[in-house]
């Protein structure tokens, strides 16, 4: 028998597997974050306490129906007016002497509310009510607030509330996270969110 | 006599490619050990409804998941198309939630455990009456933080 050496195999092909399966995982991999509206719910108290009594002029209910058309203060309204008519009750600051606000730039209306310290947004839904729709309600009213943040923050700091936020967040920060954090919360007071979801009729 | 001259030895060599795997290799592994598989196989449906006054999700380790929506269409025969929790990989009932959270917050370090936050990822077409329940639910397990997971855009698409 004729003595033969080995022969060599091709490597050639390598990179192209290696590279098909590189494509693979290039598209299969998603580096997500999963974002979305952060909320608190309120804790059960075990003793029925009397709720804080508020004045009706502070509470500003939105109501989404079984159809999911929408109700502010028990009129229809379209969706797109939405974030304004918060907007306006919020900033309004009718009240006077202790409950007087300073900062507010609205119309000082004394029919709606006194004092964004005391404005309460109640958002109210069926249980029919769908959850997109719902969530698309929540999004306008978390924007009011954010848009009324944002005027505060410049106001006072030069910098968009939501941009303090999205810095205070980032691990990679360099500066003064307590010094941050003190300035959001001065805003965060300023215009405090008070959001209540009610339980649906 | 052949048209094709043989060139000199003068040319420039060719360009080793020999180590051209080994560099592939290298892209392929990091990103075999980046890509992560989803650990929840989803049964219900679930298209998110959109939203633009978000907050980020970090910290994927503190994060509950609960589904919620109509069974996905091959689950429909038997399951019919009422919509249901989902927690893990099976669907459950509303009363299995606060065991679910007790499980979850057993199985995290003590000093994260008020950290956890549970992430709502519900189908935009279940109705609120679903939603509501879960909150109940999520408030007697006293797990309040929520988040309502939602896509990035414009929040009037939800309304179409």
């Amino acid at each position: 028998m004729a003595k033969r050496a080995a022969p060599e195999v091709n490597a050639g092909s390598m990179a192209d597997i290696a590279f098909l399966l590189l494509i693979f995982f290039l598209v299969t991999t998603t580096i997500e974050t999963d974002s979305g509206i952060t909320r608190k719910l309120p804790p059960i108290d075990d003793e029925q306490e009397d709720p804080p009594i508020l004045k009706e002029r502070n509470i500003f209910v939105v109501l989404v129906n079984s159809n999911g058309d929408l109700f502010v203060e028990d009129e229809i309204m379209e969706f797109k007016n939405l974030r304004q008519a918060t907007i306006e009750f919020l900033d309004n600051g009718g009240g006077l002497g202790d409950e007087a606000c300073n900062y507010c730039q609205g119309p000082k209306n004394t029919s709606s509310s006194d004092n964004p310290i005391k404005a309460v947004v109640s958002l109210q839904n069926d249980r029919k009510t769908q959850y997109g729709r719902y969530i698309a309600v929540q999004n306008e009213l978390v924007a009011a607030y954010n848009v009324l943040r944002d005027r505060e923050a410049n106001r006072l700091y030069n910098i968009d509330f939501t941009e303090m936020e999205d810095a205070y967040n980032d691990p990679e920060f360099q500066g003064d996270k307590d010094k941050l954090k003190d300035k959001i919360n001065v805003i965060k007071n300023l215009f405090p969110q008070k959001l209540s979801e009610a339980e649906p009729i | 006599m052949s048209k094709f001259k043989k060139k000199g030895e003068g040319g420039t060599p060719a360009i080793s490619t020999a180590s051209l795997p080994d560099i592939v290799f290298m892209l392929l592994f990091f990103f075999m050990v980046v890509t992560v598989m989803r650990d929840n196989s989803l049964k219900v449906q679930n298209i998110l409804p959109f939203a633009d006054q978000v907050e980020k999700l970090d910290k994927k380790n503190l994060i509950m998941y609960i589904y919620a929506g109509k069974p996905s269409p091959r689950y429909q025969e038997t399951f019919g198309t009422e919509a249901r929790v989902q927690l893990n990989d099976k669907y459950a009932s509303i009363n299995d939630v606060q065991q679910f959270i007790k499980e979850e917050r057993q199985s995290k370090r003590e000093e994260l455990r008020d950290k956890l936050t549970t992430a709502l990822k519900v189908d935009k077409e279940t109705n609120m009456g679903l939603v509501s329940d879960i909150k109940q639910e999520l408030r007697k397990a006293e797990a309040l933080k929520i988040n309502y997971t939602t896509k990035q855009g414009e929040a009037g698409l939800n309304l179409k």
